[in-house]
């Protein structure tokens, strides 16, 4: 057995410096709770990517100001003070104003980049942790539980000796090593993420005000659903930074797979849409392709996310809610760190400790954060919905006469309240028919053809890849069955990869033996964007990159 | 712990710094001077001592005025407390004999003596690896400084400050390299080599790093080079001008071999995009390289 005797002790380590783990850091350095921040990345953000809005909700007890009271002035972009969703079936478009269904509940919400954002958020943690005896330090990759007896006492590290805790908050992000370790999430089924994928472009901010008519301190969300996708479920992001966009996509992860998509090229089929020249103009600058999995709270978020002294927050305890059109994410991970945190600060008063967790599980319960993300209608209606017999039935009508006529009927003044509900949202299933099919009928029977030409030419995969930074470690990942039946799914839904495509991670090839054909897929590690996709679809051995080591986003 | 650490001003080497005329010597004028790389090995290794156990690190070089901005250089790039320049004419044009006599007396004149000394493994102009050991030399000449053992090629150390010792590995090459494990009483007198590396394994050390690094580095960024760099002339070291700089000089320079550049390998033929004949002689070329084969 291992002496654990001598090692570091802290009253509480986070592990990662996103929001979820800023949050827990700083609530438990309020309250005097020594604290160690460890974040893999070279810088917090350098591993992290959004779409990304953060929202500040009036019914959560922590907003990410409350914790960081310059948040908005030092780490977002613009603010959002329009949305709308457009639903596209060819160059028709029919597009509706969903501003109530964003400010629903809603005190403000932000564009940001994750560069930017977390390592402002890391800096003040830093200043803060370290009057509690911690601190935060980047480039420490976490890379398991260290356990006594069985039980987790605390973690171990590529970097560093293990290290003991009274509390450990993993705030690892989607693919966390820790909520494995521990056997609370596993990579398993495809339908409980998403993948999305991100172009920043840059834009001189005058021409983000003319282009969208607004001003300073104004800023746009735009959603696009319909046939622009080649029928993956899903749908499209575009929101104005300071100078630049960020433009993205959104899939389930399991419909990705069963169309063979290549997530970049439904990236390129919206960023080259007529609709979109109006703001692209014909000087598109891509600073960064990026991606990650977003998990589907409805499916995954763990209703209780701890165990023994570990407490998990934010994506690596699937805290993702997908509300329709709209996705939140940071918010709940502020919530729940915060909650955490607060969980063993009443722990420790009952001279208790390590009954953080369950006290943290039951305010997520009592604050309503659970019924956020795993909403009792959803549970009922929008499962029902999901039955493949009734899905298929529901398609079938939305697209037939009596479908359009309905369409016709409701009109687009309807329609668009209906797209604000956040109730009507909340129970939307994971089907064809809302990502895909009533967007087109919608577009097709209300829209209004789009007249524009886009001269967009988004740059091809391996100029995408190569304007990433990396700083290349030993292989991350590893290849179990590297039989196509196994992880061929890898080849086109990994991100970086393509088929016909030789300078991602995943290709597939044909080996000759002795007489026959062996179908088999190989793995290149370099241009990964450790996005998780590929531990999700194909049969790997996933862990992250060593502390600094791998991808490292500046925009994020 | 007392450390200090020796260093010297060496041209830039690196591509796009340095300058050459056309017989190949060297332009002086041209090139920065900057902190010669292997003495920020040096630094590393008793910054690490720093961080670890605490103490003092005093950087130290003897040079013209300009070698404060080398100084500083060393301050920010790693870490100082404090910085000192032997300096006046005297010292000039000291071979590395005479370059240790007056480190040595410099180190002397600090009035209390040093656990650690580090020096890095020779320079990147005179290449001698001499001057380092021949300090260390020099003491047992004058005697003022207890005899201190000196442990050379350390790749990797430690103190153990309750014990009074310090444990290095040192990186022996010969037809096959071996790391030897070596332990000194302190005081000690180490040369680190170009293959050291710091370690830090705790996250309290890595802590301490983080806040020692931004404490040098606005220390630097405040540096006043008038103020915060103490400089001693040979007087302030009651040193014989006899003794040191040229004078004090055994070695005798015969003449300097400018290196000759070496000869090309390949042999390059302009092929003009518009010729199209041309240009199929170098498709035809390259084609079997092609797919990576």
């Amino acid at each position: 057995m291992t002496e654990t005797d001598d090692y570091e002790h802290y009253e509480a380590v986070v592990v990662g410096c996103g929001p979820g783990g800023a949050a827990a850091a700083a609530a438990l350095a309020n309250n005097d709770v020594e604290t160690l921040v460890l974040e893999r990345g070279v810088d917090a953000g350098s591993k992290n990517v959004s779409g990304g809005l953060v929202y500040a909700e009036e019914s959560s007890p922590y907003t990410i100001d409350d914790l960081f009271p310059d948040f908005r002035e030092e780490a977002t972009e613009r603010p959002t003070t329009e949305n709308y969703i457009h639903n596209v079936a060819g160059d028709q478009v029919a597009s509706f104003d969903i501003s109530s269904l964003h400010h629903h509940d809603s005190e403000w919400s932000d564009a940001v980049l994750r560069r930017k954002m977390d390592s402002w958020l890391a800096e003040r943690v830093h200043e803060m942790t370290r009057e509690t005896g911690g601190g935060l330090l980047t480039e420490v990759r976490v890379n398991g539980l260290l356990r006594e007896n069985g039980e987790i006492v605390g973690v171990t590290t590529s970097e560093l000796d293990p290290i003991k805790a009274d509390l450990v908050v993993a705030a690892d992000g989607v693919n966390s090593e820790l909520a494995r370790d521990a056997g609370l999430m596993d990579w398993e089924d495809p339908d409980e993420w998403f993948q999305g994928v991100k172009a920043v472009v840059e834009m001189d901010p005058e021409d983000i005000n003319e282009r969208f008519g607004i001003e300073e301190g104004e800023g746009h969300a735009h959603l696009f659903s319909g046939d622009l996708f080649d029928g993956v479920r899903g749908g499209g992001f575009l929101y104005t930074n300071e100078d630049s966009l960020s433009i993205g996509t959104v899939f389930h992860l399991d419909s990705l797979t069963e169309e063979e998509a290549e997530p970049h090229e439904l990236l390129d089929n919206l960023l080259t849409h007529p609709l979109l020249a109006q703001w692209l103009g014909d000087d598109y600058e891509e600073l960064e392709y990026s991606a990650k999995l977003v998990p589907d709270s409805k499916k995954a978020a763990h209703p209780s996310p701890h165990q023994d002294r570990l407490v998990l927050v934010g994506d690596a305890a699937g805290q993702m809610q997908a509300q329709g059109p709209i996705i939140k994410g940071m918010n709940h991970a502020v919530t729940a760190g915060a909650l955490a945190a607060e969980a063993f600060v009443d722990a420790k008063a009952r001279n208790d400790p390590h009954a953080a967790g369950d006290l943290y599980e039951q305010k997520l319960r009592d604050e309503g954060v659970m019924e956020k993300l795993r909403p009792r209608s959803y549970r009922t209606l929008g499962k029902l919905a999901e039955a493949d017999p009734i899905s298929k039935v529901t398609d079938a009508v939305a697209d037939s006469a009596i479908g359009r006529a309905g369409v016709n009927l409701l009109g687009p003044g309807i329609l668009e309240r209906l797209f604000s509900s956040p109730r009507m949202m909340a129970v939307m299933p994971d089907t064809r028919t809302p990502y895909v099919t009533i967007p087109t009928i919608i577009a097709e029977e209300l829209g209004e053809r789009v007249d524009a030409d886009n001269t967009v030419e988004p740059p091809e995969l391996d100029d995408r890849i190569g304007d990433l930074t990396y700083d290349v470690g030993d292989p991350h990942i590893e290849l179990v069955d590297n039989s196509f039946e196994a992880s061929g799914t890898a080849v086109t839904a990994c991100p970086v990869s393509a088929k016909d495509f030789g300078g991602g991670c995943y290709r597939d090839e044909h080996v000759k033996t002795n007489g026959s054909e062996e179908h088999l897929v190989s793995l290149d590690t370099q241009p990964c964007v450790e996005c998780g996709t590929c531990a999700v679809v194909a049969d790997t051995h996933w862990e992250h990159p060593d502390g600094g080591k791998g991808v490292e986003y500046k925009q994020g | 712990m007392r450390t200090v650490v020796l260093t010297k001003g060496v041209p830039d080497f690196r591509e796009g710094q340095v300058s050459f005329d056309e017989d190949g010597h060297l332009e002086r004028g041209k090139t920065p001077t900057v902190m010669n790389p292997n003495d920020k090995q040096a630094l590393r290794a008793a910054f690490q001592t720093k961080v670890r156990h605490g103490g003092t690190v005093s950087l130290m070089s003897m040079g013209p005025p300009g070698y404060k901005e080398v100084l500083e250089e060393g301050m920010r790039d790693v870490y100082a407390d404090d910085l000192y320049l032997f300096s006046d004419r005297e010292m000039g044009a000291a071979d590395t004999w005479a370059t240790a006599m007056t480190i040595a007396t410099g180190i002397e004149h600090l009035g209390e003596e040093p656990d650690l000394i580090v020096a890095g493994f020779k320079t990147a102009d005179g290449e001698t690896g001499h001057t380092g050991p021949q300090t260390n030399w020099c003491f047992d000449i004058n005697e003022n400084l207890a005899d201190r053992p000196l442990i050379t090629h350390v790749i990797a150390m430690d103190v153990d400050e309750e014990a009074g010792t310090v444990r290095a590995k040192r990186l022996v090459e010969g037809d096959v390299s071996e790391i030897e494990t070596v332990e000194a009483d302190l005081p000690a007198f180490v040369v680190t080599d170009g293959e050291f590396e710091s370690s830090y394994r705790t996250a309290s050390q890595r802590l301490t790093y983080k806040d020692l690094r931004e404490e040098t580095q606005a220390r630097a960024d405040d540096i006043d080079l008038e103020e915060d760099v103490t400089v001693w002339n040979h007087e302030d070291l009651n040193l014989d001008p006899d003794f040191i700089g040229l004078d004090g000089s055994p070695t005798i320079v015969s003449g300097v071999d400018p290196i000759p550049k070496a000869p090309s390998e390949r042999e390059a033929q302009v092929v003009e995009p518009g010729d199209e004949e041309g240009m199929n002689d170098v498709l035809e070329a390259v084609t079997p390289y092609a797919g990576g084969d």
